[in-house]
């Protein structure tokens, strides 16, 4: 046994000194002279230059997000130059640190993160920014003592969308001839507090108070998901009799709102008696609107890898970046030519 | 280690060959990442990253062994994680309490899940599989009712004492800036290297340890031979919630949040750790150091499925599957062969 350990203890050694000597040998050759940089030259000139990109996805739980992450592969590719490395965190923040770490091991060109929280960032922010490696945050932003420990944020403007829903409502009303008609208003929110959902509110309410013809009846918390938006809706429709437009901040609640408003013998859509407004603009949602049942839906876009790439591009040739790089979107309404549009909806 | 590996096979003990079955294959595999991978590879702190990532599982896989030499099982050793974690995020980050209390509030935890289990698995004789599923469904369940919301530790000494380094001197590397980065380890990978060290002297050295494997081989003779059964394998579960204890704490220390979904699937890596490191569920045969090496192995598969740049999310789950396969039907193999060997 003894001789177990020894051995145990000779193999570990052999190991670390076998995997130091590879830095070691760097390390005497750098200073010694001009080799290393040459050889680099040839391989650059060999056609050997992908630039390596670690991503570190939050998970696969929406199909928002299973968008995102396809948009970011299929940019990310050998044929446009790129190696990527791609970690998905499986919704833990321990495994984006884990990836991180191992990203900034290997020594990858860019990270790009999409941080599942905004707290906890700043040592392996840090540890990138030591290491000279650029890290891209997509999506959500991140809580960090020094701005500079990121290099720049693409994401998509909530504040934005909650606007256009507001103006088109706005333009829609007055081709109807109901510009000045009073209209009674119900919202079902997102999930209170977050990006999403703050957003939204803030950009239709913007709008809202320069119509004072317009009445909100009520906002309420409707969790992002199918069922609590219909049983918000019921509630709405139990306690209000005349409906004029529904506001729900994403397409899940508004799948519930449509059933219940369905349920109430009411109908909804262009066609309808209550007007439905409707956030991401989703396949499914196009589909519904295509059968009539949703005025316009604002899309929220996972699209987000060309816009990355866009940004990796300037730094790679030395260009100053926006640290701020809000994503083009786009709104639908039965006016367009849904059908082609639903065949090229990513998700 | 190969030279007159034949005719010693022999002499070995079944416990000692598994054991050189897992540490031989641990070297190839990293030897291979680092011929064939590379990069990241041939730095020390490849291997110090996954020493830091996995110290707790190392932890709570040693508690697991020491259960399974025994011929019982602990399942809820993840569960008892996150429940530790979120107390201790809880009580450090909204009642503002101090490092060191929380660290008896992880051990006092992990200690209660121990004597419970313990007591009902030897003295109540309820299986230990359903006992521990109880006690994951019991942790899970409290970790919820303690706080819902992951959330992340603000409390200044805590995350000093989360942030500290533990510098390995020689094994630093130089970064492409041209600047030299120093290796460290965390205060994790230190505790779980003693509690290694520690509990492989006890099963090695001590009456306790003898009794263990003497229980978890054959419970009948055990008895017959005057060894308390009943309070051995109290004692096994005992030090398995103990270490549950410590290893919650150290996790918490490493990801520094409280979250219900922390530690998801831990019990069954530490379980996959065990066997890999050849610990037999049958009891009676396990090694600490091999389980510390079937960590190492576990989490080494992993990173270079990841290096090698295949989605990690599915690939990891079939690689892992695979190579638990492998040790099994490599156990099997070598069991049957020794078999043959002693009856001719």
């Amino acid at each position: 046994m003894k001789k177990m350990v020894v051995g145990i203890g000779v193999l570990l050694c052999l190991l670390l000194w076998f995997s130091s000597c590879g830095t070691r040998i760097d390390d005497t050759e750098q200073p010694a002279g001009t080799d290393l940089l040459e050889e680099e030259k040839e391989l650059v000139e060999e056609g050997d230059n992908y630039i390596v990109v670690g991503i570190s996805q939050v998970g696969s739980e929406s199909d928002w997000r299973i968008a995102c992450t396809e948009s970011l592969k299929s940019t990310f590719t050998q044929e446009n130059g790129y190696y990527l490395i791609f970690e998905d965190a499986q919704q833990k923040q321990e495994n984006q640190l884990k990836a991180m770490r191992d990203f900034i091991l290997q020594e990858v060109d860019y990270i790009i993160l999409d941080p599942i929280v905004e707290t906890g960032w700043d040592a392996v922010l840090k540890e990138a920014q030591d290491a000279g490696i650029p890290v891209i945050l997509v999506d959500r932003q991140v809580e960090v003592s020094d701005e500079s420990l990121y290099t720049a944020w693409v994401g998509s403007d909530f504040h934005s969308q909650g606007v256009k829903a507001g103006t088109w409502l706005q333009n829609y009303l007055e081709e109807q001839g109901r510009g000045s008609e009073k209209i009674n208003i119900v919202t079902l929110q997102g999930t209170l507090n977050s990006t999403a959902q703050l957003g939204r509110t803030d950009g239709f309410a913007s709008v809202m108070k320069n119509h004072d013809n317009w009445n909100m009846l009520e906002r309420k918390d409707g969790d992002f998901t199918q069922t609590k938006g219909q049983e918000v809706m019921e509630e709405f429709l139990d306690s209000y009799s005349d409906i004029d437009v529904v506001v729900s901040e994403n397409d899940n609640m508004t799948f519930g709102a449509i059933e219940a408003i369905e349920k109430a013998g009411k109908t909804c859509g262009p066609e309808g008696d209550i007007i439905v407004l409707s956030f991401d603009a989703g396949r499914a949602a196009l589909e519904a609107m295509a059968e009539g049942k949703i005025n316009a839906d604002f899309e929220c876009n996972p699209n987000l890898g060309p816009e990355v790439s866009r940004i990796i591009q300037k730094l790679e040739r030395g260009c100053e970046v926006d640290k701020f790089q809000y994503i083009e979107e786009t709104y639908f309404d039965p006016t367009m030519d849904l059908e082609s549009l639903i065949e090229e909806r990513t998700y | 280690m190969s030279k007159g590996f034949g005719s010693k096979m022999k002499n070995i003990s079944d416990t000692n060959l598994l054991l050189a079955i897992t540490i031989v294959v641990f070297f190839l595999m990293y030897i291979g990442a680092m011929l064939f991978l590379g990069e990241g590879f041939l730095k020390p702190q490849a291997l110090f990253n996954i020493l830091n990532a996995n110290a707790a599982l190392i932890i709570l896989s040693c508690g697991m062994s020491i259960v399974m030499i025994t011929g019982g099982i602990d399942i809820s050793v993840g569960g008892v994680t996150a429940l530790i974690s979120m107390c201790c995020a809880v009580y450090l980050d909204k009642a503002g309490g101090s490092v060191a209390v929380s660290v008896l509030i992880a051990l006092l935890i992990g200690l209660g899940f121990g004597l419970v289990q313990g007591f009902l698995v030897a003295y109540l004789e309820i299986q230990p599989f359903i006992v521990s599923l109880a006690g994951m469904f019991f942790a899970r369940g409290m970790t919820t009712i303690v706080n819902t919301e992951p959330f992340n530790v603000a409390n200044e000494a805590f995350v000093a004492l989360k942030n500290t380094r533990i510098i390995v001197p020689g094994m630093g590397s130089v970064n492409r800036l041209g600047n030299y980065v120093d290796a460290y380890v965390e205060i994790g990978v230190i505790v779980a290297l003693l509690i290694v060290v520690l509990l492989f002297c006890v099963l090695k050295w001590t009456k306790l340890g003898r009794n263990l494997y003497a229980v978890g081989g054959n419970s009948q003779s055990a008895l017959m031979l005057g060894i308390n059964v009943k309070r051995t394998k109290f004692i096994a579960h005992l030090l398995c919630g103990i270490l549950a204890g410590v290893g919650g704490f150290v996790y918490f220390l490493h990801v520094g949040s409280g979250s219900p979904s922390h530690a998801s699937g831990a019990e069954m890596n530490a379980i996959a750790s065990s066997i890999i490191g050849g610990t037999m569920l049958t009891g009676g045969v396990g090694n600490i150091i091999g389980t510390f090496f079937g960590v190492l192995s576990l989490s080494t598969i992993q990173n270079i499925v990841s290096s090698a740049g295949l989605d990690q999310a599915w690939w990891t789950g079939i690689t892992v599957a695979a190579m638990l396969c492998l040790f099994l039907v490599i156990q099997s193999v070598v069991m049957a062969a020794r078999k043959k060997g002693n009856v001719k």
